[in-house]
């Protein structure tokens, strides 16, 4: 009978409006991500303060949008950015191109570059996109020094990552 | 007629036209607040404490759009039939009586507006002249489904109007009286019971005008002039800023006014326990009920899907008009055999 059929959808439209609602009160309450998201990008430090990032380009060549700029120079043990020769002295992610596929967390020999969990990525104007080097590196971890440090030489002139399976 | 009666309805008049306006400004935040809950969602929360300014906030924002004519449209009946469709729906409710007789000021005042002995009459009058403002919308704005969107509402106004006018038929034939006042104090004259009978005598009544009554306020499931998903925005297509408003409004108005009805009609107006002792009592009743009738409308949009453009003919013809006839056939059977 749809006569019943009818009274039955309208029981369970009434009986979801006793259900708890699903709405996140977004601004103040964020949803939490997987413990994967690929959001922002972050460019992780050595505990000691130096970076991960040797400014290799391998994440600008493995990008397949085109949104990452690298420009790398010489490191220095009176001023040291990362360990081993070369450090990024300019890196830039555009992310209006950015696609979020994480082939440069994959292709960075260093695990330098990470993405977040951050994805509230909006600007006003095309120029704001573009995310620099100080917008994307993380602070200071505590009892390490910022860059560029002055080391004792000899003892940074290799990167040596420790690599490790994910957790989670 | 004395200065005092004439400021009492002045006054009356003010009244309703106030709460109808109002009302249909909460009527909106009420109906998104319980479509939200229907879908488990939270509703408009922003605007004000738990979103109560927000109908205030829709309506800054609709009177600051671009008021905006078509180059081909017929300007003088564009500009005209906003109005056409709002002013039947704010003064549809005149007959409706909101309660006895309450003493102010050592004056006895009648809770209604007019206790016009056709109130019946008017009431289906009224309501069939605001489809002329929706057809001539989509005719006026030059643009096919505006168009098509005037022409289903037409075909769909004959449709309904009959199975509503049975529906009202009937309660005519039970309370013999076309009278609003009549027919609530015809439905309150034994008690509870007596009410459970004034259902009983006309067992498919309610049910009939429910349904007429969406089709008439163009509400989903019979939402066919404003079909989204096939005529764009249907009647109201070219319509923007205020104007666009006002066809909002006489939606809202109209879904206000057909609950009124339908709670004087068949769910005894302003009639409930103590009305006798406290008369003030008499509008709460209504408001309540009212209130009832708008939730099962905001509950009814928020299960069924749109009705195919046949299927609807079909219904109002095949199913409904028959059973108005045989809705009607009972509550004359009622009426002879108690020898009315």
């Amino acid at each position: 009978m749809f006569i019943v059929e009818l009274g039955r959808g309208l029981w369970v439209v009434l009986r979801s409006m006793f259900e708890k609602p699903v709405t996140y009160q977004y601004p103040e309450v964020k949803r939490p991500v997987r413990p994967r998201f690929k959001g922002r990008h972050n460019l992780h430090r050595y505990d000691n303060g130096l970076e991960k990032c040797i400014g290799c380009s391998l994440c600008a060549a493995a990008c397949p949008s085109d949104a990452i700029f690298v420009e790398s120079a010489e490191n220095t043990d009176e001023e040291r950015y990362s360990p081993g020769e070369r450090y990024a002295s300019t890196y830039e992610i555009n992310m209006l191109r950015c696609i979020f596929c994480g082939y440069c967390e994959d292709a960075c020999p260093t695990e330098a570059i990470v993405l977040g969990d951050n994805y509230e990525l909006s600007f006003y104007d095309r120029r704001q996109a573009i995310y620099t080097k100080e917008m994307l590196i993380m602070p200071v971890p505590p009892g390490g020094k910022p860059t560029p440090q002055k080391v004792e030489p000899g003892k940074f002139n290799r990167s040596i990552p420790v690599m490790e399976n994910p957790k989670d | 007629m004395t200065a005092a009666q004439i400021i009492e309805y002045v006054i009356k008049s003010a009244l309703i036209l106030i709460v109808m306006t109002a009302g249909f400004a909460y009527v909106t935040y009420y109906e998104r607040k319980a479509l939200a809950r229907m879908q488990t969602r939270i509703g408009p929360n922003r605007a004000g404490p738990w979103g109560l300014l927000q109908p205030v906030a829709d309506g800054v924002k609709l009177i600051f759009k671009e008021e905006f004519v078509p180059k081909n449209a017929d300007k003088i009946l564009f500009m005209l039939a906003p109005v056409i469709t709002v002013v039947p729906a704010l003064i549809i409710t005149a007959v409706v009586p909101w309660g006895r007789v309450i003493s102010l000021f050592g004056y006895d005042i009648h809770l209604y507006l007019a206790n016009v002995n056709v109130a019946i009459l008017y009431l289906s009058a009224i309501a069939s002249i605001s489809v002329y403002g929706i057809v001539l919308a989509g005719w006026s704005s030059n643009n096919k489904y505006a168009m098509m969107g005037g022409i289903r509402s037409t075909a769909q106004m004959i449709s309904y109007e009959l199975s509503l006018g049975l529906s009202l038929v009937s309660v005519t034939l039970l309370a013999g009286s076309m009278s609003l006042v009549d027919i609530v104090e015809a439905q309150g004259a034994h008690g509870f019971f007596g009410w459970i009978v004034w259902n009983l005598e006309q067992p498919l009544g309610f049910i009939l005008f429910l349904i007429a009554g969406m089709a008439e306020t163009n509400r989903a499931p019979f939402d066919m002039p404003e079909a989204e998903q096939e005529l764009t925005a249907g009647y109201h297509t070219e319509y923007s800023g205020m104007k666009f408003a006002m066809f909002y409004m006489s939606e809202y108005i109209k879904i206000i006014a057909i609950s009124m009805i339908a709670s004087t009609l068949f769910l005894g107006g302003y009639l409930g326990p103590f009305i006798s002792q406290f008369p003030w009592l008499g509008p709460i009743y209504l408001f309540i009920k009212t209130m009832i009738m708008i939730f099962i409308f905001i509950w009814v949009r928020a299960t069924f899907p749109r009705f195919r453009y046949d299927r609807l003919m079909a219904f109002g013809w095949k199913v409904l008009l028959p059973l108005g006839f045989l809705n009607m056939l009972i509550a004359g059977v009622i009426t002879v055999a108690r020898g009315g």
